[in-house]
């Protein structure tokens, strides 16, 4: 394929047949500058992102060391005794992202299953953007139905502390749901309908064609969703900083009150932290750590959904 | 029926084969009632928090001066006017700036773009930043808006963060929109000898609109319930003014945030009551551009 060079150094690909050579006209070319600038924007955001959150972050660790910070296991920046431990606050985040996922990958993938291969679709086509309406809802709000109704109910049951990691991951779950959920859905339509027919030639039921054919043949799409999902959750804000409440511990019990890590920001950035305070570049070494670790999973979820999508040709 | 080989000499009768059909099938029925009651339980949930949020917000909601007081100290008095005035000036903002800004690009990616490596680091970039977790954005904002351009915790560094934040959405959709425009009507309009940009105005633009507002309101939707970056930026819990561009602000979700960090119980039905306004102002931005959708489809 021949690549033609234009005179605004572009390289035009022959293989687009709709590629037009962007006239002489002056008018033309400032708009394809304009566009271009707009397509920018987007890189800009990331390069400031990066840059700005570093540049704090190097700040903070020429006062904290990163031996303390990785090491100690004390969360405690805001006390007379400051400790600079991040565990605590991962594993705030972690306690209720497992919670969600135990709620998101169930539900989730049942709501694709059912869509998919068992309701008419009428139905789905009314039940779908039903689902998905739970997405479409504000965080604040799901932190306010888990700590006035989900916590009070559950606490009928179990000594749950009033702010506890249970009842913010299970809304959360909830909120993650129709993400696990849609993209499962796609994944598991995309399965060529050749694949279930053989399955169904071969004398199986439908539940085991499900099982047996269906999920396997879309694990792919179905990794990536649920990776998208544990992202979600653990950079989700407003839920935890609510119903999970404000005490950084290392525990692995839901009903305890734990601290994450955006709830931790949260908390910090309502307050008064002077710029420059190390308070303030506590927020932004957090902010870091969360950054990067959704970067990781995202990318990961990026590569898992794109490394095996073209495996039925 | 079970199938038997009984017959067969080489098969011992301890080890028949049995289909057991009727057992597997009855295994599907079950499972196809656990499927749907795994879908139904997200829309139950969805039933109960509506129900919940009306039972503890609908009489506060309907307080005189709640709509249109300022906030008060007192449980069951005042009203949220600057929130609801700083939400919609961030959610206008944020469609002022973020839509263009989020059109353009995905026109460029898609028209104009030549496959290269460095637009695929922009989609893939683009795809990433669609992953960044809303309260890292506040970071950003309380950076470069703040600090950088020196606006301080004012509404604009609010609306201008939001609208990074809504950037890929925007992004992503209308390339859809976009990518979903027949290239016969591009060969058409090119076959007349018009611009490439006459033909992405008056053709691709037009027809892809419909698809474009979906991702709109998508976004807007989010900014417009979005609290974690307002809160790094500098959003206040009290504010007994309307918020101007340039002034401490106040928002929907934040509202309903600093109501329920408040010990006394009747905050509690305040929250409620605020969330109704910002569900119901989520839905008016939903209907206004479903109507904006629905008269372009027909004058196409």
């Amino acid at each position: 394929m021949s690549a033609i060079n234009n005179q605004n150094g572009f390289q035009e690909d022959s293989r687009r047949s709709l590629d037009k050579k962007p006239s002489e006209d002056i008018t033309e070319k400032i708009i394809a500058a304009i566009l271009f600038c707009c397509g920018l924007v987007s890189v800009l955001t990331t390069f400031g992102i990066v840059i700005i959150i570093f540049q704090v972050t190097f700040e903070f660790f020429q006062e904290v060391p990163l031996s303390d910070f990785f090491l100690d296991t004390k969360w405690t920046p805001l006390f007379a005794e400051r400790h600079f431990g991040i565990w605590p606050l991962i594993s705030g985040t972690f306690l209720t992202t497992i919670t969600a996922m135990a709620v998101a990958i169930p539900l989730g993938l049942s709501s694709a299953i059912y869509l998919s291969e068992y309701a008419q679709p009428k139905v789905a086509a009314i039940l779908r953007p039903a689902v998905e309406l739970l997405a479409g809802i504000p965080t604040v709000v799901y932190g306010y139905f888990a700590l006035l109704f989900v916590t009070p109910f559950l606490r009928n049951f179990l000594p749950l502390e009033i702010f506890n990691a249970m009842s913010a991951g299970l809304m959360m779950g909830v909120m993650i749901t129709p993400t696990v959920g849609s993209i499962s859905l796609d994944a598991i339509q995309a399965v060529p309908n050749s694949l279930r027919e053989g399955a169904y030639a071969l004398g199986i039921t439908k539940l085991e064609s499900i099982f047996k054919v269906l999920l396997p043949a879309a694990l792919s799409g179905i990794t990536a969703s649920i990776i998208l999902g544990i992202s979600r959750a653990v950079g989700e804000t407003m839920t935890v900083v609510i119903a999970a409440g404000q005490q950084p511990k290392l525990t692995v019990n839901l009903m305890e009150s734990v601290e994450t890590m955006t709830a931790y920001m949260a908390q910090i950035s309502g307050g008064d932290s002077p710029r420059g305070s190390l308070n303030f570049k506590t927020l932004y070494a957090v902010g870091a750590v969360l950054f990067l670790l959704t970067l990781a999973l995202n990318i990961v979820s990026y590569w898992v959904s794109h490394r095996f999508k073209e495996k039925y040709d | 029926m079970a199938t038997s080989y009984q017959g067969n000499d080489f098969f011992d009768s301890s080890s028949e084969f049995t289909d057991n059909i009727e057992k597997r099938e009855s295994l599907g029925k079950v499972f196809e009632i656990l499927f749907l009651i795994g879908l139904l339980i997200g829309l139950f949930i969805l039933a109960l928090l509506v129900f919940d949020i009306g039972q503890d917000g609908l009489s506060r909601f309907l307080t005189p001066g709640f709509l249109t007081e300022t906030p008060s100290r007192f449980p069951d008095e005042g009203g949220i006017r600057p929130a609801i005035i700083g939400s919609i000036l961030l959610a206008i903002i944020v469609m002022l700036v973020a839509v263009p800004i989020g059109v353009g690009a995905a026109l460029y990616l898609e028209e104009y773009a030549p496959k290269a490596w460095w637009t695929a680091i922009i989609e893939i970039n683009i795809s990433n930043l669609a992953g960044v977790p809303s309260i890292v954005y506040g970071l950003l904002g309380l950076g470069v808006f703040n600090y950088l351009l020196g606006f301080g915790p004012a509404l604009i560094s609010g609306a201008l963060t939001l609208s990074l934040l809504s950037l890929p959405v925007i992004i992503v959709t209308s390339r859809e929109a976009i990518r979903a425009v027949p290239d016969s009507l591009r060969h058409a309009s090119y076959g007349l000898g018009v611009t490439k940009w006459q033909t992405i105005y008056h053709h691709v633009i037009p027809y892809a609109i419909p698809g474009i507002l979906t991702g709109v309101i998508i976004s807007v939707s989010r900014a417009v319930g979005d609290a974690a970056c307002l809160l790094v930026v500098g959003a206040v819990s009290f504010l007994t003014f309307n918020p101007g561009l340039f002034q401490r602000f106040m928002a929907l979700p934040i509202q309903i945030f600093s109501y329920l960090s408040r010990p006394e119980p009747g905050f509690a039905n305040s929250s409620a009551a605020t969330i109704i306004v910002m569900m119901l102002l989520i839905l008016v931005l939903n209907g206004i551009a479903i109507y904006v959708r629905q008269r372009f489809s027909i004058n196409r």
